[in-house]
Formats: C-alpha cells, structure tokens, sequence
C-alpha cells in the first residue's frame, strides 16, 4: 500500500541512517588504528586489527572500570526497587481520583533537569553541606559523603527512581486486588499474601524496572562525574577520556563496542520481559 | 490491615527522597550568602547575577533552539513511527524497526553521542554533509533520541482507541487520508503536545550527547552548567536551576490543564 509506505519510508530512513549506521561505524572503527590527523584514526575497515580488544582485556584499567560501572548499576537498581517498589504499590491501591496526581508528583522531578538534580545532591552531600550540617546539629560528623561511591550509589538511585516506578505500577494496577483478599480471606498474614500472591503478579514490572535502571546507569558519565571523586572510574568515564582526553578515537569505539555487548544480556531480558 | 501504615509511610518516605534535594536547592537560590548552609533573609542578587551572565544566556538561548526545533521534527517522525505501530499490525521488518526504536530508549548516553559523531564524521568525509559540527549536527542527535520517546506516547495513545471512529468514518466515505486528518490527529492533538514537550525537556537536558557532536562555539546550557559544575556548585547556578525549575513545571502544569479540559 502506498499510504503506508509514504508514512513509513521516512521513518525508516531515520533509523537506518541515525540509529543502525552508527553502531556499524562503531563496531567498524573500534578495529582500526589512532593516528594523528583529521579524522584521527586510519580508514575503516583497511587492515582491520583486533589490537584495541587485546589492549582492553590485558589492560585491568578497564575490566576494574567495567567491575565498578556494574556495582554502581546493582547497587542503585536494587535501591531504586526497595524505595520504588512500596511507592508503585501505594500509588496502584489509591483510589483513582489520587493516583495520577501520585504518579506526576513521582514524574516531576524527572522533568526538572538531570544536572540540576545532580546539582542538588552536591549541595547536600559536600563537606559544608546540609547533611554534614544535620549531621552536626547531633553532634556527628563531618563526614566526607561528597566524592564517594556512597554519593554516586544515592545519585543514581535519585536520578533514575522513576524508571523503576512507572513499570511496576504499570503492572501492579493491572493487579486484582481480590486476588490478595483472596489470600487473606483463606488465612494468610499479609506478608505471606504479599509473597505468594502480589510478588509473582509484579514479577514482569520488577524485571523492566531493573533493566530500565540497570542498563543506562552502567554507561553513566555524569553522575560518577560529578558526585564519585577522581578515584572512581567507571566505564563510562573510561570510554569519555579516552575520546576527550586520549583522543584514542578507535580505543574509544572498543570501549563503546565492549559495553554494547554486555548489555545486550540486559536488553534481551527486558524485550522478552516486559509487559 | 496491618499493613495499612506501611506503603503511606513508604510513599511519604520517597516524595520526601524524591522533593527535599530540589526544594533545599530552591531555598539556597534566595539565600544572600554565598555559605549555601547559612540561611537568612531573602535576596534576588543571584538571579540578578544570572541575567547579567552572557555566556550562560548566550548558551540557554542556543539550547532553546536547538529543542524547539528538534522537537518539532522528533514530533513529525515520531506520528509517523507510533502510528505504523498501532495501526499497521505485523508490517515487514516490524521487530527490527520496534528494536531499532527501543534501543535508543536504553542505551547509554556516551554510547549514542559516540556512535552519532563517528557517523557525521564519516558523512562530512563521503557526503560533505553535515559540514562541521555545531548546532545541526546537536538538532539532529537530539531528534534521533527524542524521536522513540514521541512514538511511545503517539502508539499508546492509539492504543487507548480511536480505531472504531476511523472506520466509522471511512464507512461514512472518507477516504483514509481524511479519516486521518478528521479523526485520528484531533484525537492524537494531547498526545503530540505532550510528545512535544518531552521532545523539548530531553533535548533541553542532555549533556552528554550535546557535547560529543558538538563544535568550536556551540556550548548549549547543559555543557556550560556542566563545567562550571565541575569547579563547585555556585548560588547561580542554583538560581538557574530554580528558573528552570518553575518554567518546566508551568508547562507541565499548562499541559495538563488543556488535556482535562479537551475531555
């Protein structure tokens, strides 16, 4: 049909060229050579070489890189589910005059700006900031926060807790909530309902949820950036000083190439999961 | 029930998580010391200071045009991709152009602004086109970020329905482009003004992308923030922050004021 060809044809010309030709280009050049010059690096695809692959698994710099990137991303997401998980909850078993009101107050900050959140964590965490002036007020502290793996866990976690919430919820008001009165009617505690009746339903959310949080956090430049110190270096600070301070542009596209294919496990998992 | 004071508890304990960062940020903003933790008495001198900052407004002005138009085009192709989603059931190359669509969702920043640059890298020096890089070469990263996020919105607004009065119509003779026009975009009107600002807000915030397809004497907002950043946070820059604060959350709030009452 032609109506629909003409409705698609752009479309598909946008993805080949700015989201599929990219990530061949990337994969392409991360086996060619750096060298000084415009563009810096030899012409794809001539005498490809595996040598950036060679450096980067002999080179502990990276595998320690990627160890931390994969802490930060675990650590955050399992927090993101323990404070996202009972507010998704709470938000499904409103009545629906409140819910998407919850809902937006839970979507807001999102829109507010992703460095003027990092932004306000800085101000709370640094050495002269309001926790470590809480923190005084009880007679604690200071305490270094700011420029620690704690900040970067709590800054993550912060960053990206809406993308743990919108899934779950998603799944938990489709939930019937007679299935858990069910339960309770028959004799199980809340808990025990919760566990074997509320916990299974949610499953598919928990799973986008933590594959939503998990897979950008492990690329994540800014946040270990500005609140994990000069000691943290994750994978995606690797991959960012390799091409702005290196100038390594094909050792660059190796680090990017390597991360792609660990997270595919990640992104296969949420395709098949999710609802 | 017994659990009846624990996911109020819950949720009071993440707004709380999810709002004090911003609102002490906010409260530092009108604070004339430059001690953030000192607070007392009430003063605009940092606002004053922010508008006098030409570098800064040099940067938000550029910033503001790159996502106006950036959104506009993300808005044009993103009908097109959650409409064939919808409405074109099991098309050929379906799966790929939904994964094509959904990766950018997920795929790490530095992964997507990499992979953007080596590409117009790669078109200047076969296409001569883009030349160099600057505003442009950011428009149109922006877009093809921006662009799954719109087609997310269009596609579950679609969803939600509509087909039966796009047949009534074409049963009562329209043609589809008429049914199209008539029916199917009114109904969609919200969900492109939404798109639409979303398209907006992401191509507003990004950083990292901005500044891997970025050139000489194009720094938009968030590259200029960002290095100040990097020296310690100032009160301008929390006064900026509230600015933005206030305008995303009047758009918002605007937004969802004209969908209740197109209901």
């Amino acid at each position: 049909m032609s109506g629909r060809a003409l409705v698609l044809a752009p479309v598909w010309a946008w993805l080949l060229v700015f989201v599929a030709l990219p990530v061949v280009i990337v994969a392409a050049l991360s086996f060619s050579t750096s060298i000084p010059g415009v563009p810096p690096y030899t012409p794809l695809l001539q005498e490809p070489d595996a040598q950036n692959y060679a450096a980067l698994v002999a080179d502990t710099y990276y595998l320690d890189a990627m160890g931390k990137s994969l802490l930060v991303a675990g650590v955050s997401s399992a927090l993101c589910l323990l404070i996202g998980y009972p507010m998704a909850l709470a938000i499904a078993r409103a009545s629906e005059r409140w819910r998407n009101l919850l809902l937006l107050g839970v979507m807001l900050p999102f829109w507010t700006g992703f460095l003027l959140r990092v932004t306000a964590w800085i101000g709370l965490l640094r050495d002269e900031g309001w926790v470590n002036a809480a923190l005084g007020l009880v007679g604690l502290g200071p305490a270094r926060l700011l420029y620690t793996d704690f900040a970067m866990f709590v800054g993550v976690t912060y960053a990206y807790l809406p993308f743990m919430v919108l899934p779950l919820y998603a799944r938990l008001s489709k939930a019937d909530p007679a299935l858990e009165e069910a339960a309770a009617d028959l004799g199980a505690s809340p808990w025990v309902a919760f566990r074997t009746v509320t916990w299974p339903l949610s499953l598919p959310g928990v799973v986008a949820g933590l594959a939503l949080v998990f897979i950008p956090a492990v690329g994540e430049y800014v946040i270990p950036e500005l609140l994990g110190g000069p000691g943290a270096q994750t994978i995606g600070r690797a991959l960012w000083n390799e091409f702005f301070s290196n100038r390594d542009w094909p050792m660059a596209a190796a680090v990017a190439t390597a991360l792609l294919a660990a997270l595919l496990v990640p992104m296969a998992l949420l395709r098949a999961r999710a609802p | 029930m017994r659990r009846g004071w624990f996911l109020p508890g819950a949720l009071v304990a993440g707004y709380a998580f999810l709002y004090i960062p911003v609102a002490l940020l906010v409260a530092t903003s009108f604070n004339p010391s430059r001690l953030t933790t000192v607070l007392g008495g009430f003063s605009l001198r940092w606002y004053a200071a922010l508008f006098q900052n030409e570098r800064l407004m040099g940067a938000a002005l550029l910033s503001l045009e790159i996502a106006a138009a950036s959104a506009t085009v993300a808005t044009a192709l993103g009908l097109g991709a959650g409409y064939a989603l919808a409405r074109f059931g099991r098309f050929r190359g379906r799966g790929v152009f939904g994964l094509l669509l959904g990766a950018r969702l997920v795929l790490p920043d530095v992964l997507v602004g990499l992979s953007l640059l080596l590409l117009f890298v790669q078109m200047e020096q076969v296409l001569g086109w883009p030349a160099g890089r600057g505003a442009l070469t950011i428009g149109l990263a922006h877009v093809s970020v921006s662009l799954s996020y719109v087609a997310v919105v269009v596609e579950s607004r679609l969803r939600d329905g509509g087909i039966a009065l796009e047949e009534a119509a074409m049963d009562l003779g329209a043609s589809p482009m008429q049914a199209f026009g008539l029916v199917t975009l009114p109904l969609l009107a919200p969900a492109l003004v939404s798109g639409w600002l979303l398209a907006f807000t992401l191509s507003l915030d990004d950083l990292v992308v901005a500044t891997f397809v970025s050139g000489p004497g194009s720094s938009t907002l968030p590259m200029v923030v960002f290095s100040a950043l990097k020296l310690g946070v100032t009160p301008e820059l929390n006064a900026l922050a509230t600015c933005i604060l206030v305008v995303v959350a009047g758009a918002l709030l605007a937004v969802l004021g004209l969908q209740r009452r197109g209901r």
